[in-house]
């Protein structure tokens, strides 16, 4: 009886504004367009989908569930720019059969560089969804599912969180099956959630791909492929971007009629069902431990850091980015303090990836900068001046010049 | 293939161009005829290899080993790239009481000498024609390629004479090199080169633009091959050479120090420069018509002390400028195409472009900038000097990209174009 468990990725980062070297102002982040993406994105996707999601849970009765992961960043952008948003949020949680997880209030790649840091942004974005939506988050979902056995023990060790989520990556699973429960290595407590990246991708990236030859997908053949797993499998995990539906992939190619005929053919077998990830939790038997030495993530086809650390220009950015933690702190100045973590968002250093640039793809879609260099230039002005505006002085030298060993032990560090 | 000029007697990079594009069709087993005109004055062409006037041999310096299969012709004429008609009406006056000197007037009266060569720029460009027909009628073509304005005439009148297929190379038009203000008897010549080119190639696809809208033509006539780059022997150099470098950073403008190329941008950038990173040097290679107005321009700015001007450089002074340099910037205001950014890429020296040029097209891993904004260029000149990685990233990046940038892969449009055009269709 294989269960459907949807979770999506909510999140836009704070874009900051063309800073040049000369400038002085304090002022880093690009209202205008942050505001205009959020208003476009909210249009075509968070209101829709929401009304969409909330009818679909009236219709089924409380049938039909999903969970959400929404990053401080985003809330505190939708309050300001789009509040009609919020207020669709309210009402999916009102409903009883939407969760919220848990992460990163900033969307950061903390976890890799200062366990601190990461710590104090979970507590962060714990409280905020506590404040606005009286829950508190019980399974955990690190930035980009950046996931390793550390993580877990960590995660475990805060006592908050009964689950966290990865990415079913081949090579940690092996032969097993992504489709069950399991266990993370050294932790008793915790269970692991495993996306299905096969069906994931069908709807995320497949979906209105004519060269495929499953095109056009409807929700019958999805429910089909669902039911398959039928006898080999507890839990079909869908994670993927909120923004897939209606912007990743547009209204017309018919994203939200799939959706809404989704969860009739899912629920047509009497074995299916939908949960939460707390409810697959608490349904579910860890069938193995899983062990994940290094990092992986869910991002392109290495499933690892290159994206947002695969290069010197990102090394070095997050590098000095973090160095400037204790400094920052410190002044006790809550506006330095909210600038610097904002800058921690893992997007500032994704648009600074060479890896696929050349191929024009998806990196360059998500992409405000016209090129890796422009982002990084950009990124280095801006860290230069918070940097200045702490009372301090440095004491590592010029920004930039971070000694080699540095560069080269980060991503085996990580 | 008719040209203007060629290693080593080059002034910019159409030279380099029809020496790179040659050079690979050359290893592609296709047969080049190149006539170039040749320059005979000295003090005006010191970089030309004087021969006797009349001869049709080729000069020594020319018999490459690697260029089997092309055969060159230089035909007596003074005939330069990016002359103006006043600086040729110069040039040729020069010409003449030089020899006049030399043969101290005896029998050489003046209206003998100057029958050798026509008296204005229109009329040498049309002698040059005339002698390419006489040329031609002893060579067994199949295709006539001309370079550039100052051959199309040519190009036209063999290409009539021997009813074969004419294309046109458009390395750079009159609005790169004059803006608005264009030479209309130029105008006149490279449209008229153009229409009656059974095919035109254009060395970018901002040039490409540039010939549908300005001169009229129909884009099914006009294809795109982007010029290479040919690796040099970087390895030649020891590290003696580089022994100049001191602790302050060196930014370098190289080319033509004229309108198209943007001198004063980059001046004025690199005044915005120096007000937040004092230990960096800025060096203009090159020369042109606008150099004293470009050192004028740097005192004026308070900077002339800041600011080196090398003079037109040769091969090796080249290599070492490129060696020394810690960034190359190219601020032109309207480029065909630009094939020093690769050369300096070549060299392992990241570079700063205009997004007015036809290299951009091909380059990714380069900074670029439109040429006008200057705030942005001092801006990007700044996070190349001050932050390491982006340097290590443009270079690596670079070089590995400029490597897939052949001259191979151009001579081979090149033939293909050919070939289409030689299949009766």
């Amino acid at each position: 009886m294989p269960s459907v468990c949807f979770y999506f990725q909510v999140h836009q980062p704070i874009r900051l504004r063309h800073y040049t070297v000369f400038e002085d102002s304090p002022q880093y982040f690009d209202d205008f367009k942050n505001g205009s993406v959020c208003k476009k994105v909210a249009n075509k996707c968070y209101l829709p989908a929401n009304r969409l999601i909330l009818d679909l849970i009236r219709k089924f009765d409380g049938r039909f569930k999903v969970a959400y992961s929404l990053t401080g960043v985003l809330l505190e952008q939708l309050q300001h720019y789009c509040p009609e948003v919020m207020s669709t949020f309210d009402a999916l949680a009102e409903t009883g059969c939407v969760e919220f997880l848990g992460e990163t209030y900033y969307h950061s790649l903390s976890f890799l560089y200062s366990r601190n840091e990461f710590v104090e942004q979970i507590h962060k974005h714990t409280e905020l969804i506590k404040g606005l939506f009286g829950y508190t988050p019980k399974v955990f979902r690190n930035t980009e599912l950046i996931y390793n056995n550390e993580l877990a023990t960590l995660i475990e060790a805060m006592g908050q969180f009964d689950g966290i989520i990865t990415e079913g990556a081949d090579h940690i699973l092996g032969h097993r099956s992504p489709d069950f429960l399991y266990q993370p290595r050294n932790c008793n407590h915790l269970k692991l959630l495993l996306k299905n990246y096969s069906l994931s991708d069908d709807i995320a990236f497949r979906f209105s791909n004519r060269d495929w030859p499953e095109w056009p997908l409807t929700a019958e053949k999805f429910a089909r492929w669902v039911s398959d797993v039928n006898g080999n499998g507890n839990v079909v995990n869908l994670f993927m971007d909120y923004e897939t539906f209606g912007e990743h992939q547009w209204e017309d190619t018919g994203i939200f009629n799939f959706v809404r005929h989704l969860p009739e053919k899912i629920l047509a077998h009497p074995d299916n069902d939908f949960k939460t990830p707390s409810e697959v939790v608490r349904s579910f038997a860890p069938v193995d431990t899983v062990n994940v030495p290094h990092v992986i993530s869910w991002a392109d086809t290495e499933r690892d850091l290159s994206a947002w650390l695969g290069n010197a220009m990102q090394s070095n950015a997050i590098h000095e980015l973090y160095r400037l933690e204790r400094k920052i702190k410190k002044t006790n100045n809550a506006k330095l303090i909210s600038d610097w973590r904002r800058l921690q968002a893992s997007d500032h250093f994704y648009y600074m990836c060479t890896k696929y640039f050349a191929d024009g793809d998806v990196h360059k879609y998500f992409n405000p900068y016209d090129s890796p260099y422009d982002s990084y230039i950009n990124f280095m002005n801006v860290l230069d001046n918070l940097q200045s505006r702490c009372s301090e002085p440095t004491n590592g030298g010029m920004l930039g010049e971070l000694p080699n060993e540095t560069i080269q032990t980060d991503l085996q560090l990580a | 293939m008719l040209g203007w000029e060629f290693p080593p007697f080059i002034s910019g990079g159409l030279g380099t161009a029809c020496y790179g594009l040659t050079k690979a069709m050359n290893q592609l087993g296709i047969h080049v005829t190149f006539v170039l005109p040749k320059v005979v004055d000295e003090q005006y062409a010191t970089h030309v290899n004087l021969l006797n006037p009349n001869s049709y041999n080729v000069p020594p310096s020319l018999r490459i080993n690697e260029l089997q299969n092309v055969e060159f012709h230089t035909l007596d004429s003074p005939l330069e790239p990016y002359t103006t008609p006043d600086t040729y009406q110069q040039r040729i006056e020069e010409t003449i009481r030089r020899k006049q000197l030399l043969h101290g007037g005896a029998c050489g009266s003046q209206f003998f000498v100057k029958s050798d060569y026509g008296n204005d720029m229109y009329s040498e460009v049309h002698r040059y024609a005339a002698l390419c027909v006489e040329l031609a009628k002893q060579q067994d073509i199949d295709i006539v390629h001309a370079h550039d304005w100052m051959t199309y005439p040519a190009g036209i009148a063999v290409a009539a004479i021997t009813g074969k297929p004419l294309v046109v190379h458009v390395h750079s038009t009159e609005f790169d090199r004059s803006g608005e203000h264009v030479n209309q008897m130029i105008y006149d010549i490279e449209r008229q080169g153009m229409t009656r080119a059974d095919k035109i190639i254009a060395v970018s696809h901002f040039t490409r633009s540039i010939i549908i809208s300005r001169y009229g033509i129909s884009g099914d006539k006009v294809e795109v091959v982007h010029n290479g780059v040919d690796r040099n022997g970087t390895t030649d150099w020891t590290l003696e050479d580089a022994g100049i470098r001191n602790d302050e950073k060196i930014v370098l403008f190289l080319g033509r120090i004229t309108m198209q190329k943007g001198p004063e941008y980059f001046l004025y950038a690199a005044r915005k420069v120096l007000e937040v990173m004092p230990n960096v040097k800025f060096v203009m290679a090159g020369s042109g018509d606008m150099m004293h107005r470009t050192i004028e321009l740097a005192a004026e700015l308070g900077i002339g002390h800041k600011v080196l001007f090398t003079g037109f450089l040769r091969g090796p002074d080249v290599q070492k400028i490129y060696k020394m340099a810690d960034l190359y910037v190219m601020p032109s205001v309207s480029e065909p195409f630009g094939i020093a950014p690769l050369e300096a890429l070549d060299h392992d020296v990241p570079v700063i472009i205009s997004k007015q040029s036809g290299v951009s097209e091909v380059l990714i891993h380069a900074l670029k900038v439109d040429f006008w904004d200057v705030d942005e260029i001092a801006n990007k000149v700044v996070a190349v000097l001050k932050y390491p990685p982006l340097e290590m990233t443009l270079k690596s990046h670079g070089s590995f990209e400029v490597r897939k940038l052949r001259w191979k892969d151009s001579a081979r449009k090149c033939a293909k174009i050919y070939e289409e055009m030689l299949v009766p269709v």
